[in-house]
């Protein structure tokens, strides 16, 4: 009889009990005591299924150790040794596969010069200063990118169109002119659009928050802090600091703005990695319902780059702020850290992905003059475009794309257990450390594999101690499912 | 199952599925025929001049099909590593040879 040996998975420990993280299926399922005996038997040495019933016959009966060793081969957390897997297929999505959110580049000019700025600062790739992408989208633009996004949406009946920039709001009359032009558009149609903007808060004043709320548009403000993390790096182009100028109109903002749970969207830095105080200063004394915290998109030379070391602080900072959430969740209370209860949901989702997000595929940007770029951060760029709104996409170029990106080709990440989720990492952060878009960001996978463990701890938890807190989980995905007619 | 819970949805669709494989596969397909040709100093093989359909096209083209013919197909200690005994991890850095055959590197005994 052939030896049994262990298959692919990360296993975890959560209120004392023992799960299995499958790979690549993201299947997760809690171990009962034999189980939990035989994986960690085969931890040890490969061993045939004979001795290993008769080494643990002790502890349980024997009946039971093979209906248990039946169970674990069936889902593939165990495999008969010699008997190579074979690998899962390299499945390309499906043809013309509809476009859930398109990202808006109104403008690509701002009133702001952070330091760090993907668009602007030192790593920026498309010239927006003196290139030939005009400053500000026109309505002519933004109708035929409407038109664009309601044509590629396809069967879907909810379109999420999201307005960035630049300084979004420099640009207002055309995000005004869109919306009403996508409600008539998408009524006309019998669809619905889902409305949302990221912002960096110069310029909410009363009028502005109040067609905001009325036209019910999500809200994400890009801040990093209290005042002296904001006034590090967001500054304006003669140097001063943000925060007084943002915060009073941010609290008038949350104030006024009560159709929708308005979000912080903080870039951590070398020079500002306090996130529990970030958190806590955002939360209690702003009062933003959530708060989202990605390190800054950077080459590694940069002096507010986060280094090695930092990434490990982050990390610990992050679990604690975690282990906090979890607290809450328990309690069936909301905590604002949304990057936990982002992965939850994708965990609880069985998530496997091909492709690190949807950017190309689900998800486009389009720039100043109309080109469809992979996303918001390569709008613009000829080299990351994918057609226009106007001509739509190139199918060739998008597969020639989809193609390249695939997990499959992903040498690095063939043996990490944490691929189902992370699938090699943003895009523009690849570009921006290596130069190709493809590269698998191997400056932070021991980062990401800790934040994922906790991520499933915190599930783990949650799935012995308070169940109902995941139910809302399948009520978004029962909910997701109906918006495809 | 008895001994093994579900958790998330995707353990639930294993569970009621109860194929793992089926789930991961599709359909089942006809594994492909070996390209290279098997044993070639074994058996008549048409070798490197035609493959096993009598086509010419792609035939050790690029470079690192001709690499993997005489490595899988009939190993040949002269001009590839024993990656048996010596060299085990030869091509542990290329999952894809015709993208990654840059990373196989010389070996030196």
């Amino acid at each position: 009889m052939s030896a049994l040996a262990l298959g692919e998975f990360h296993p975890f420990r959560s209120a004392g009990r023992d799960f299995l993280y499958l790979v690549p299926s993201a299947a997760v399922f809690e171990l009962d005591e034999a189980a939990s005996a035989i994986v960690d038997r085969l931890r040890e040495s490969s061993t045939g299924t004979g001795e290993l019933v008769a080494e643990l016959s002790a502890r349980f009966p024997a009946a039971e150790l093979q209906e248990t060793v039946g169970e674990l081969l069936r889902v593939r957390a165990i495999s008969v040794e010699g008997v190579p897997d074979e690998p899962p297929p390299r499945q390309m999505p499906p043809e013309n596969f509809p476009l859930t959110t398109m990202v808006l580049n109104v403008t690509n000019q701002c009133n702001l010069s952070c330091t760090y700025c993907y668009e602007y600062g030192e790593d920026k790739i498309v010239d927006t200063e003196n290139g030939r992408k005009p400053k500000f989208m026109s309505e002519q633009t933004a109708r035929e990118s409407v038109d664009f996004m309601l044509r590629e949406s396809g069967e879907n009946r909810m379109a999420h169109l999201t307005f960035f920039g630049g300084e979004t709001l420099l640009n207002l009359p055309v995000l005004r002119f869109a919306i009403a032009y996508a409600r008539e558009r998408a009524a006309a149609m019998g669809k619905e659009v889902d409305f949302s903007l990221t912002t960096n808060g110069t310029l909410l004043r009363p009028e502005v928050i109040d067609f905001l709320t009325e036209n019910r548009v999500g809200v994400t403000i890009s801040i990093d802090g209290p005042k002296e993390m904001q006034d590090q790096f967001r500054v304006f182009h003669n140097g001063t600091g943000s925060y007084d100028v943002i915060a009073p109109k941010i609290r008038e903002l949350l104030r006024r703005h009560q159709t929708r749970p308005i979000g912080a969207r903080v870039t951590l830095t070398s020079h500002t990695l306090d996130v529990r105080k970030i958190f806590q200063h955002l939360t209690e004394e702003i009062g933003f319902w959530e708060v989202g915290f990605a390190p800054v998109t950077t080459s590694p030379n940069r002096k507010y780059a986060i280094a090695e070391e930092g990434f490990d602080d982050m990390l610990e900072q992050f679990r604690s702020l975690a282990d906090e959430f979890l607290e809450f969740a328990v309690e069936n209370r909301h905590h604002g850290f949304s990057n936990v209860k982002d992965t939850l949901e994708e965990i609880h989702k069985g998530v496997s992905k091909a492709y690190p997000c949807g950017a190309g595929l689900g998800l486009m940007g389009v720039s100043t003059d109309g080109d469809v770029a992979l996303c918001h951060r390569f709008a613009g760029s000829d080299a990351h475009k994918l057609g226009t709104v106007r001509s739509g996409i190139d199918r060739l170029v998008q597969i020639g794309y989809l193609e390249k990106h695939h997990i499959a080709d992903k040498t690095d990440c063939s043996q990490c257990w944490a691929r189902p989720l992370c699938s090699g990492g943003c895009y523009h952060e690849a570009y921006t450390r290596y130069g190709e878009t493809a590269h698998p960001n191997l400056h932070y996978c021991e980062w990401i594999r800790g934040w994922t463990d906790t991520c499933l701890r915190i599930y783990g938890e949650l799935a012995v101690r308070n169940p109902r807190y995941l139910e809302q989980f399948e009520e978004k995905v029962a909910y997701e499912a109906s918006q495809v007619n | 199952m008895k001994h093994l819970k579900s958790i998330n949805r995707k353990a639930a669709r294993i569970d009621r599925q109860a194929d793992v494989v089926a789930l991961q596969q599709g359909p089942p397909q006809q594994a492909p025929a070996p390209h290279f040709p098997l044993g070639c100093t074994l058996i008549f093989s048409p070798g490197w001049e035609a493959d096993r359909n009598g086509g010419t096209a792609g035939l050790c083209t690029p470079v690192e099909r001709d690499l993997f013919d005489c490595h899988a197909g009939c190993f040949w200690p002269a001009q590839v590593p024993d990656q048996l005994n010596h060299a085990p991890d030869w091509t542990a850095k290329c999952a894809s040879a015709q993208k990654d055959w840059r990373k196989i590197d010389l070996v030196f005994p």
